[in-house]
């Protein structure tokens, strides 16, 4: 067995002590058991579900007609694509403008950009609840417009994130390579576009799946939002929670974990292709 | 424009950043086809003022001109100059060929011309065949050559060098050097250069600008640089030198002498501009000092046929060396006081053992040998 050879062990290949492989196994229990229970679980043929009573993918279909689910999870993308466009825009410009001047109260406006990521939530939504109803913002728009509160309280904790990735990596970025760009007969325009944009690639890939994720998951937030024609993914499995735990969850839920699971392998795809060189 | 007017006019130019002064007041030609070198240790302004000349810093007075055009209002983009750039800066996400195309592309040169253009390029940097590697497949040297071929491609008026030999090691400087000043003599585009490396200065440049705390210190060729420094910076920059304090004793159109303590009476045969009993430096040069072997009166003879007895000599004991290989430097404790580092050419496969720690010694220079200093 493996577990137990008798080559003699060098000094860096941890990985092959005893110690180690028990360690990393319990970690990845602990990471994905869990999810692991729930997927199982989806295809277990009873209302109860929680013993085993046979193998069905009846839920899968109960699931996909169910027309409020899958609305739900229509809503969530819609909203988790809108909100990662406008933020990887936002987050990126200020990241930018962090990174390249230097003005009056920049600690100051420094901060206040990464506030939205420590502030707990709940004070978060309870103040988007607030200020949208003080507004007097309209609930009674036609699909996509009635998510617009969703989507800007949603923009509002994701941007920070982006703004945090694609600044340190604008961090690597060496300037005279931008004054070369210039240099050769670039226009500020064109310098950005040649070559600071693609340094920071590699940054909005991650700061997109970051915002993206954030957005297709986020309960706390968009449940003082919401409204009851603009119910998200998260929202709808917590209502339906509410009632019974049936196979039917486990299952919408499964699909959420491939679909996200799904994106990043591309996203990450995206990047690889693309994000050979290093900057040095 | 004829060939006569210089192609860089540098005209009271001063930089301040908040409160700190870079350059101060230079005024400053170059000629066309010109490798003309800033030099200066760091924080000299060196830097500050090429940059100025790119177009990426803006003079706080005075006026920089180009080809007889006033650059005050024209961005780096538009200026007929090109850098290379002390990181090279060469894109890390495009081939080499896509980086020597950049500038083309952006100006608009059609895709036959750009390729034949590129193709060029990369042969007058000896890149030929490179064109589809990627540049963190290549080394530092090559880099460099990429970023010299990306900014010859352009065929600009001026070619900025920010501390182009900075980065590599000590052979293939060298040979970097070679190199530089054979490329120029090929394109005949005008170099402006700058280096804190006074071997890189003098072994390239046709001109070369000292600069000392954001001032000119001396404007001079590399010969003239060495053989006559303007003061006691230029004197002590560009290469070693000794450098002893004295009263200008005697000063006549012929002849001139100043009394150093510690020293002695040196003697000049030429005269020197400056007030009778003023106090002025004597520069002398450790490689035109002459060891003798004490008591064979060699030191002596010599001395006293170009300058008067008693004159252009002394006596001392040697209180360090180093053997380099093709010189040996010593240190020598003069028996008026003051310390005098003199090398010597090993010019045979023995010489290193002629002299050694705490041997007397004699020594002598010539008349034409020590320049006075006023400053």
């Amino acid at each position: 067995m493996a577990l137990f050879n008798r080559t003699p062990r060098a000094p860096l290949e941890y990985t092959r002590t005893l110690w180690m492989r028990l360690w990393i196994t319990s970690v990845l229990m602990f990471l994905y058991a869990p999810l692991l229970v729930l997927m199982i679980f989806s295809f277990n043929d009873s209302r109860r579900n929680v013993v085993w009573r046979g193998f069905t993918t009846k839920y899968y279909e109960k699931a996909l007609n169910n027309d409020t689910l899958v609305e739900a999870l229509i809503n969530s993308l819609t909203i988790a694509a809108l909100a990662t466009v406008a933020s990887l825009v936002l987050g990126a410009m200020a990241a930018i403008m962090l990174w390249r001047f230097r003005f009056r109260f920049k600690g100051v406006v420094d901060g206040t950009i990464s506030l939205p990521i420590i502030v707990p939530e709940i004070c978060l939504g309870v103040a988007m609840l607030i200020f949208f109803a003080r507004i007097n913002w309209p609930n009674d728009l036609i699909y996509p417009f009635n998510l617009g509160a969703i989507t800007i309280a949603h923009i509002t904790f994701c941007f920070p994130f982006v703004t945090m990735v694609v600044r340190s990596r604008l961090a690597s970025f060496n300037k005279e390579e931008e004054e070369a760009a210039k240099d050769l007969g670039a226009s500020n325009w064109q310098a950005f576009r040649d070559v600071l944009l693609p340094h920071m690639r590699p940054a909005l890939v991650a700061g997109a799946l970051l915002a993206f994720t954030l957005s297709l998951d986020d309960f706390v937030i968009t449940f003082f939002t919401s409204g009851p024609d603009t119910i998200t993914f998260p929202v709808k499995v917590y209502s339906m929670v509410r009632f019974s735990v049936t196979p039917e969850v486990n299952a919408a839920s499964t699909l959420l974990i491939i679909l996200t699971v799904v994106l990043t392998a591309i996203a990450l795809r995206l990047q690889g292709a693309k994000n050979i060189s290093v900057s040095h | 424009m004829s060939d006569k007017s210089p192609i860089i006019e540098i005209r009271n130019v001063s930089k301040r950043f908040g409160k700190v002064t870079a350059v101060d007041d230079v005024s400053l030609d170059i000629e066309p086809g010109e490798f003309f070198v800033l030099l200066g240790p760091s924080g000299c302004g060196k830097t500050t003022l090429l940059r100025m000349i790119a177009g990426f810093e803006l003079p706080t007075e005075g006026q920089i001109l180009i080809d007889g055009q006033d650059m005050a209002h024209v961005p780096p983009n538009r200026r007929p100059v090109n850098m290379v750039f002390q990181s090279y800066a060469v894109f890390p996400h495009m081939s080499v060929a896509d980086n020597v195309a950049y500038g083309l592309k952006i100006a608009g040169v059609g895709r036959g011309e750009r390729e034949e253009r590129v193709r060029e390029a990369l042969e007058l940097v000896k890149l030929g065949g490179f064109e589809a590697r990627m540049p963190d497949q290549m080394s530092g040297g090559q880099r460099q050559r990429v970023a010299l071929a990306r900014s010859l491609v352009m065929r600009p008026k001026v070619l900025l060098l920010d501390e182009p030999l900075s980065a590599l090691d000590a052979k293939l400087r060298a040979q970097m050097q070679f190199e530089l000043a054979d490329l120029q003599d090929q394109v005949g585009i005008t170099f402006v250069t700058v280096t804190h490396d006074q071997d890189e200065a003098l072994s390239m440049a046709n001109r070369i600008g000292v600069m000392h705390k954001g001032d000119l210190a001396q404007l001079a060729t590399p010969a003239d640089l060495y053989e006559y420094p303007a003061n006691r910076f230029v004197a002590d920059f560009v290469g070693s030198v000794n450098i002893f304090e004295g009263t200008l004793s005697v000063d006549e159109p012929d002849r001139a002498a100043v009394d150093c303590p510690g020293v002695g009476k040196i003697f000049l045969n030429h005269g020197v501009t400056g007030p009778h009993g003023a106090d002025v430096w004597v520069a002398l040069r450790p490689e035109k000092i002459y060891l003798h072997v004490p008591g064979q009166g060699k030191a002596v003879t010599a001395a006293a046929q170009d300058a008067p007895d008693g004159h252009n000599f002394a006596r001392g004991q040697i209180t360090g060396m180093s053997y380099l290989g093709d010189i040996t430097l010593y240190d020598i404790k003069l028996d008026g006081g003051e310390t005098i580092r003199v090398s010597r050419p090993n010019l045979s496969r023995h010489d290193q053992d002629d002299f050694t720690w705490d041997d007397r010694v004699s020594m002598h220079w010539r008349a034409d040998s020590p320049v006075v200093l006023l400053s």
